[in-house]
């Protein structure tokens, strides 16, 4: 299974949810796809994709939020499991992409690397009760709905291949995705 | 040597009067009485972390949604959330306003806190991070008011450092 390929079956589902994608071949990948406004591209500080998500979900109960993360940025900042179990916000799902790779930065391989460390059962151990595991689309997908109607916290870990796309590049600068995704959001509260 | 508690009030009243209702911090002695008042107060969302730097990150998600807040940590957290402050918050223009309890520095009688003490007010040079300290407790309130309105008018990190002349009594 590739990460576009679950990000494709996904896409739609996007439409009205505030999106934070970590970087690099996940962050392209959305990106080709289409760009929205309610899309927000963190291309550096690796592990924080989920704390944003958490301070969106946590200020933003009328909204949801999905979290595009990878095991090389969850393996940074492991605590944010521990952090998105004790707050619980029922509008956040956290995506893990599972590539056993820093794909992004050479394509060494993480701590999961044939399934040396998993991700889904730390989750678990750190309290989230909806973990999913998928090693096909057709469990991504399922995963997926499962997380839509379950309105409360969950995390996905999507087992992917160690691919990305050829080219890497974006018509705008990162201030403003910063500023059009917090207008977006701004916009949505006053209507 | 104990942690001033009308001053721990003065501090929580002055986020208040700042407009601010979010607040994200990791404990630490200095900042006990203070989070106490934050975790009982109804009007108020207190988000713990494990780690400091994933406050850089719920403070980027609040400032998205439009609500004011604060992070509160020690000066060694500061430290460990570096990679979060410049990544994030500077590289995106995020504001921070970071109150910061400064430990190991004049009459730290504590061995451990001291190196982090001594480099903190050259790390926030180096980083470009403006900051103010707080000594008087009849100016914090003000202090916190003016960080807050200085972050998100320059869309950058902001540091005021709370001291032990504002955080210790006798």
């Amino acid at each position: 299974m590739e990460r576009a390929e679950c990000l494709e079956q996904i896409y739609s589902e996007l439409d009205d949810k505030l999106v934070v994608t970590i970087m690099g071949a996940c962050a392209q990948e959305l990106y080709d796809l289409g760009h929205r406004e309610n899309f927000f591209y963190l291309q550096h500080a690796m592990g924080l994709a989920s704390s944003i998500g958490l301070g969106l979900a946590l200020h933003l109960p009328e909204e949801r939020v999905v979290v595009l993360d990878g095991d090389g940025s969850v393996l940074m900042n492991l605590g944010t499991l521990t952090t998105l179990a004790r707050y619980q916000p029922k509008n956040l799902i956290h995506i893990i992409f599972d590539n056993g790779s820093l794909l992004s930065t050479g394509g060494f391989e993480s701590q999961t690397t044939s399934g040396i460390t998993d991700l889904a059962a730390i989750a678990r151990g750190a309290g989230i009760e909806h973990v999913h595991t998928a090693e096909t689309l057709l469990d991504f997908g399922e995963a997926m709905i499962e997380s839509l109607e379950a309105d409360d916290l969950s995390v996905i870990v999507a087992k992917v291949d160690a691919v990305g796309p050829d080219n890497y590049g974006m018509d705008f600068q990162l201030p403003e995705n910063a500023f059009r995704f917090r207008r977006c959001i701004l916009d949505k509260k006053s209507s | 040597m104990t942690v001033s508690y009308d001053n721990s009030r003065l501090i929580f009243e002055g986020i208040k009067a700042a407009g601010i209702r979010s607040i994200s911090a990791l404990p630490e002695t200095w900042l006990g009485l203070l989070l106490q008042r934050a975790d009982d107060d109804p009007e108020v969302d207190l988000i713990q972390v494990a780690k400091e730097e994933e406050a850089i990150g719920v403070a980027a998600g609040a400032y998205f949604a439009g609500e004011p807040h604060v992070l509160l940590m020690q000066n060694h957290g500061f430290l460990a959330a570096i990679n979060g402050i410049v990544s994030l918050a500077q590289l995106y223009g995020i504001p921070l306003c970071m109150l910061i309890a400064v430990r190991g520095h004049w009459g730290e009688p504590y061995p451990w806190h001291t190196r982090g003490g001594i480099v903190t007010e050259e790390v926030l040079r180096s980083l470009g991070i403006p900051f103010e300290y707080a000594r008087d407790p009849g100016k914090v309130a003000k202090q916190i008011r003016e960080a807050h309105t200085f972050s998100e008018s320059s869309l950058s990190p902001v540091a005021l450092l709370l001291t032990r002349d504002l955080m210790e009594e006798d």
